[in-house]
């Protein structure tokens, strides 16, 4: 199908899109890569009337490293930034799950921060701020504010973004010494959204698991080093309200929690 | 600020290296774009979702999917479809490497896959199967099964790397 009218601005100021929300919020929709949008847009599932894009905004665009964190502005592409060459020792975790994240022609164009404000259960990225424990930045024309993961992150496809605001940043903590990240999920074909997706931080005396496709969000649950882990995962996996869906059980969706979890804090993959 | 675009637009972009331009409104999709204003009607388009990959151009010669973008984000872009890929009688060595291989039957995921190899070669010249098989998990193909597709891209990367080493030993 095709996507119903709408009027198209492509401001190159970041101020611009702040009051162009502030004026339409609710009746404007932000698009960055398109990825996700656009098929929205084609299947007539939202019909703004105004489509702000970002995509020639050249402050939303950079990576910077900073004491504590990461810095990804909302300009830059996931491809852009799996190939940005410190990112392994930065934040692993993003090493290892970003070549997950649908195909590298989606990756071409979709954008970091697309992917967190749209938000989707079984989707790499917020999966990945949510078990660092990282934050985004939202402005708009009333000021500018960080919201951390676990308070952005609100349901399907919903956050706490506010219909004015325009995530402009996200900040993935640093990789801390001594400390593994891990990654793993399972889906039907590889590119496909997860079923189940898995993030782990290894410490010397936590674990902190991430569990993505399972819950309406995803979620982080700190595990002891020295507890029962089959225990702990089993204890995890009924704690997130599974559901059935076209793709698989609740029941598998817990198995996969269970088996997965074990696989990758105990034989790392 | 760039004035809002109201229903009809004229989109200048640079169309396999000549400058081109046409009408769009600001909800026509880059496909439809190419395909019905400049009639490059080897843009195929399947499943406009993102899934199929059948609609792969290249966008500042990046692979992408025209089926996820506007007409009117390309003002000012270079774009690059499959006809840009042979000269006036002669196929690409890609190209080549796919009738050899028997790499398409119906033909019409090809051009997306084509156009996706294009950008892939070229960060990655030597690819290993495994990173091929990757690469091509963003189409669908519905006849070959894709072995033919994995042993013309493979091919074709060899190729390539024994004639740059010919050419360094001249
Ligand atoms: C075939 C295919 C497979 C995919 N597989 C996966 C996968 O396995 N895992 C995965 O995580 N994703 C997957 N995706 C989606 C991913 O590619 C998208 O890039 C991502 O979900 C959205 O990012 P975007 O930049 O494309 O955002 P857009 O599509 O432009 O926007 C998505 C939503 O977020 C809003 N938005 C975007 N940026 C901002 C901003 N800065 N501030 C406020 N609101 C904003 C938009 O208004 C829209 O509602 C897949 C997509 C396709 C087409
Ligand atoms: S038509 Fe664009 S990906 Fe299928
Ligand atoms: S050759 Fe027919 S779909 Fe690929």
């Amino acid at each position: 199908m095709k996507p119903a009218a709408f009027d198209y601005v492509s401001p190159t100021r970041k101020s611009d899109v702040l009051a162009l929300l502030a004026e339409h919020g609710q009746n404007a929709r932000i698009i960055a890569g398109g990825q996700s949008l656009m098929a929205v847009l084609n299947m007539r599932m939202t019909q703004p009337k105004l489509l702000i894009d970002i995509n020639r905004i050249d402050e939303l665009h950079y990576i910077e490293p900073q004491k504590r964190h990461l810095a990804v502005g909302a300009g830059v592409r996931q491809a852009e930034l799996l190939s940005w060459p410190g990112l392994a020792e930065a934040v692993p975790l993003l090493a290892r799950a970003m070549p997950w994240i649908g195909h590298f022609q989606t990756r071409n164009r979709g954008t970091v921060c697309g992917s967190l404000a749209h938000a989707d259960p079984s989707a790499e990225l917020p999966l990945c701020l949510t078990t660092l424990g990282g934050e985004v930045v939202l402005e708009s024309k009333r000021g500018r504010r960080t919201v951390v993961a676990e308070a952005f992150f609100q349901g399907i496809l919903t956050t706490d973004r506010r219909p004015d605001e325009l995530l402009t940043e996200v900040r993935f903590p640093m990789s801390q010494p001594g400390v593994e990240y891990r990654f793993n999920e399972i889906a039907m074909r590889h590119g496909d959204f997860a079923i189940v997706s898995l993030a782990a931080v290894i410490g010397a005396d936590a674990i902190r698991l991430g569990v993505g496709g399972v819950a309406d969000r995803p979620v982080a649950r700190n595990l002891e080093r020295d507890q029962d882990l089959a225990g702990a995962l089993n204890e995890t996996a009924w704690s997130l309200d599974a559901q059935d869906d076209v793709q698989a059980t609740a029941a598998y969706r817990r198995q996969m929690v269970r088996e997965l979890g074990k696989r990758l804090i105990e034989e790392g993959y | 600020m760039e004035a809002v675009v109201k229903p009809r637009t004229v989109v200048q972009f640079e169309l396999n290296g000549r400058a081109r331009q046409g009408y769009a409104e600001s909800r026509t999709q880059l496909c439809d774009f190419l395909r019905h204003e400049t009639g490059a009607t080897g843009v195929h388009v399947g499943c406009e979702h993102g899934v199929c990959g059948a609609c792969t151009v290249l966008v500042d010669g990046k692979a992408v999917r025209s089926c996820l973008m506007l007409a009117v984000q390309v003002q000012g872009s270079r774009v690059e479809t499959v006809e840009s890929l042979a000269d006036e009688d002669l196929m690409s060595d890609l190209q080549q490497a796919f009738r050899r291989h028997h790499a398409l039957q119906c033909g019409f995921c090809t051009a997306g896959i084509l156009m996706s190899c294009v950008d892939y070669l070229e960060r990655e010249p030597e690819p290993t199967e495994t990173q091929v098989r990757d690469m091509l998990s963003g189409h669908l193909c519905r006849c070959t099964g894709y072995t033919g597709i994995v042993r013309a891209v493979l091919d074709v990367a060899h190729e390539r790397k024994t004639q740059q080493e010919n050419n360094n030993n001249v």
